[in-house]
C-alpha cells in the first residue's frame, strides 16, 4: 500500500494517521477535511470552551510530535464522492485524490429540528450551524457553532434548549453558569431514556430541576416563533417560551451523503452510519470507517451500532488502521477473535457532576445501584442482561467507576467480533 | 494551609498520609493549599511516587486513576502518565505531569512540592 486518505480531519481522522505511522506505514497520507481548521477538540465546545475558559488554541488536537507524521492536509474542503473503482476520491474544490486504502472518518452533524427552517437534508458539506433562516437558532457541532453561542449567552437570555440529551443538558448547565435564564424542552417523556434507560434518564433529568432549570417532557416542539430573529418556541400542547436564543440539540446524522454511489449504499441504508465489523472494516475492500460516520457490528447486540462515542475515534482508528493494512475485507472478521475496538464509553459534565457510562445497554437490562445513592447525585449503577453486567454509569464515582470498566473491558475483549 | 509547613522559599512539604493508609496499589490526594497544585500520591508496588494531581488534558483528578505498574491512566479519558517522570505515553494528553519527592519519616509520608513554575 502506497497511498492512503483519511476522509475527514477531525479526532478520527488525526488518530488514523496517527496509527498508521505508529504501524510501521511510510506511504503517502491525505488527510481531507471539510473544516479550514486543523483538527480540534469538540467535548469542551459545550462546557469550559463555551463558558470562556478555554481558549480555541486550547482546544487544538495537534501536538509537535505529529510534525514527523508528514502528512498531506486538504483542509477546508469536503469530499464529494467516492468512486470505489481506483478509489478515487473527488473533492468540492474540483480536486481528486487517488489511494489505495480509504479511511472514512467524516464524523457527524448535528440534527437540525425538522420543519424549523435548518439546514438538515443537505450534503455533507452543509455547514451545521444551525438554522439557514431564522437567527438566534442554534445547534453545537463546530468551534463556530461555539462562537456563536458563546455570543448569544453573552447577550443575555432567555434560552429555550430543545433536547434534552448530553448536548443540551450540557449547553443548559453552562448558560446557568453565564447567568442566563435557561428552559430545556423535551420530546420524550424522559430525557437520556435511549442511552440510560428510563430509571437512570430520570435521575440525570433531576440534575436540571436541583439547580432550578425547569425541564418540560414530553412535549414536541410545534414551530419557532418569530421571522428574521428567533422570538420564541410554541410547544406542542400550545405553551409559548419566550426566546432570545435556541439551542437544538436532537441527535447527529452521520455525513454519509457523499457516498452514494459507492457502492456502500448498494448493500445499506447509509443514514445509519456506514456498517463495518468489529475492526472497522467496510463493505469495499480497501475502505475501512471509523468515529462518528462508522456504524460498528457489536456482537453483544447483535447490530451495527453508530456510537459516537469520543473515546471510540480515539481509539478505533487503531483497530481499523490494522484491518486496512492487512488487506483484510469485512468477510475475514468472523475468523478474527478478539480484534475489535474499544469497549464504547462516553462520559458528560452538567452542574459540576460527571458522568461515566461504559458498556452496551439494551432495553431489557436490568439497573441496580452498586454504590453510593442516586439522591446524593454521587453513585454508581451496573446495568445487567440474563445476570452478567453490560454496562456502568457512574455520576461523580471516577474511582469505582474506572473499576468496572475494566472489568466490562476485560469481557469485552474476550467476545469474538 | 493546616498540613503544610514550608522549608524554604522554593519548597512546600505536604503531609500526605500514614503509611498504613497507603497500601500498594492505592493513591491518595493532597489538597496543597492556595496557589499550590493539589498533589496525588501512588503506592506502586512498595515504591511510593508523587505528582501532580491533576491530568493536563482535561480536569481530572489522577488520584481516581488506574495504577498499573509505574503507570496511572487517568479516569476520563484514559491518558497515561509515567509515575517517575510524569511523562505522558501518548494521547489525548500533550503535556507531562511535575513529579514530586515523597518521603516516608515515622510512618508518616510527606510529599516535597517544588515552588510553582506555571511555565508548563
Amino acid at each position: 500500500m502506497r497511498s492512503v486518505a483519511v476522509v475527514g480531519a477531525s479526532l478520527a481522522g488525526l488518530a488514523a494517521a496517527r496509527a498508521l505511522r505508529a504501524q510501521g506505514y511510510d506511504g503517502r497520507i491525505t488527510l481531507i477535511g471539510d473544516e479550514p481548521r486543523a483538527p480540534y477538540d469538540r467535548p469542551p465546545l459545550s462546557k469550559d470552551f463555551l463558558l470562556g475558559r478555554t481558549s480555541a488554541e486550547e482546544l487544538a488536537l495537534g501536538t509537535e510530535d505529529d510534525e514527523p507524521l508528514d502528512l498531506d492536509w486538504r483542509l477546508g474542503t469536503a469530499a464529494t464522492g467516492l468512486d470505489p473503482r481506483g478509489r478515487r476520491i473527488t473533492l468540492a474544490d474540483g480536486g481528486e485524490v487517488r489511494a489505495d486504502g480509504v479511511v472514512l472518518a467524516t464524523g457527524a452533524r448535528a440534527r437540525p429540528l425538522p420543519g424549523a427552517g435548518g439546514a438538515g437534508t443537505g450534503p455533507a458539506s452543509d455547514t451545521a450551524s444551525g438554522a439557514g433562516g431564522t437567527a438566534g437558532v442554534h445547534t453545537l457541532r463546530t468551534l463556530d457553532d461555539a462562537l456563536a453561542l458563546r455570543e448569544a449567552l453573552g447577550a443575555g437570555g432567555p434560552l429555550v434548549v430543545v433536547g434534552a440529551g448530553f448536548i443540551g443538558a450540557e449547553v443548559a448547565s453552562t448558560a446557568l453558569a453565564c447567568g442566563v435564564d435557561v428552559t430545556v424542552v423535551e420530546a420524550l417523556p424522559v430525557p437520556l431514556a435511549g442511552p440510560l434507560g428510563p430509571e437512570m434518564g430520570a435521575v440525570c433529568a433531576g440534575l436540571h430541576t436541583d439547580h432550578g432549570v425547569p425541564l418540560l417532557c414530553g412535549t414536541p416542539v410545534r414551530r419557532l416563533l418569530g421571522d428574521a430573529r428567533v422570538e420564541g418556541v410554541e410547544l406542542a400542547d400550545g405553551t409559548v417560551l419566550p426566546a432570545a436564543a435556541v439551542l437544538v440539540g436532537i441527535g447527529s446524522l452521520p455525513n454519509t451523503e457523499w457516498l452514494a454511489g459507492s457502492g456502500l449504499d448498494a448493500t445499506a441504508d447509509l443514514r445509519g452510519g456506514v456498517p463495518t465489523d468489529g475492526r472497522g472494516a467496510t463493505a469495499l475492500p480497501g475502505v475501512v470507517a471509523v468515529g462518528d460516520c462508522a456504524a460498528a457490528y457489536q456482537p453483544d447486540t447483535g447490530g451495527h451500532v453508530r456510537t459516537e462515542h469520543w473515546t471510540d475515534a480515539l481509539r478505533q482508528p487503531e483497530t481499523a488502521v490494522r484491518a486496512l493494512l492487512a488487506g483484510a475485507d469485512a468477510q475475514d472478521a468472523q475468523d478474527a477473535p478478539g480484534a475489535r475496538g474499544p469497549l464504547p464509553y462516553f462520559w458528560s459534565e452538567q452542574y459540576g457532576v460527571r458522568l461515566q457510562f461504559a458498556g452496551t445497554r439494551r432495553d431489557g437490562d436490568t439497573v441496580r445501584v452498586e454504590a453510593g445513592d442516586p439522591e446524593d447525585r454521587s453513585f454508581l449503577a451496573v446495568y445487567e442482561r440474563d445476570g452478567s453486567p453490560t454496562a456502568v454509569l457512574g455520576m461523580d464515582q471516577p474511582k469505582q467507576f474506572t473499576r468496572w470498566r475494566r472489568q466490562l473491558a476485560a469481557r469485552w475483549a474476550a467476545v469474538a467480533t | 494551609m493546616e498540613h503544610s509547613e514550608t522549608l524554604t522559599l522554593e519548597d512546600t512539604v505536604l503531609v500526605a498520609c500514614r503509611i498504613e493508609d497507603l497500601p500498594p496499589g492505592e493513591s491518595v490526594r493532597v489538597e496543597a493549599g492556595e496557589g499550590t497544585d493539589a498533589v496525588a500520591v501512588f503506592n506502586a508496588d512498595g515504591e511510593l511516587y508523587a505528582i501532580d494531581d491533576t491530568c493536563t488534558h482535561q480536569d481530572a483528578s489522577l488520584a481516581d486513576g488506574w495504577l498499573e505498574d509505574c503507570k496511572v491512566e487517568c479516569p476520563l479519558h484514559a491518558a497515561c502518565f509515567d509515575l517517575r517522570t510524569g511523562m505522558p505515553s501518548g494521547p489525548p494528553a500533550k503535556r507531562p505531569v511535575r513529579t514530586h519527592r515523597v518521603t516516608v519519616e515515622d510512618g508518616v509520608v510527606r510529599v516535597h512540592v517544588a515552588a510553582p513554575v506555571g511555565a508548563y
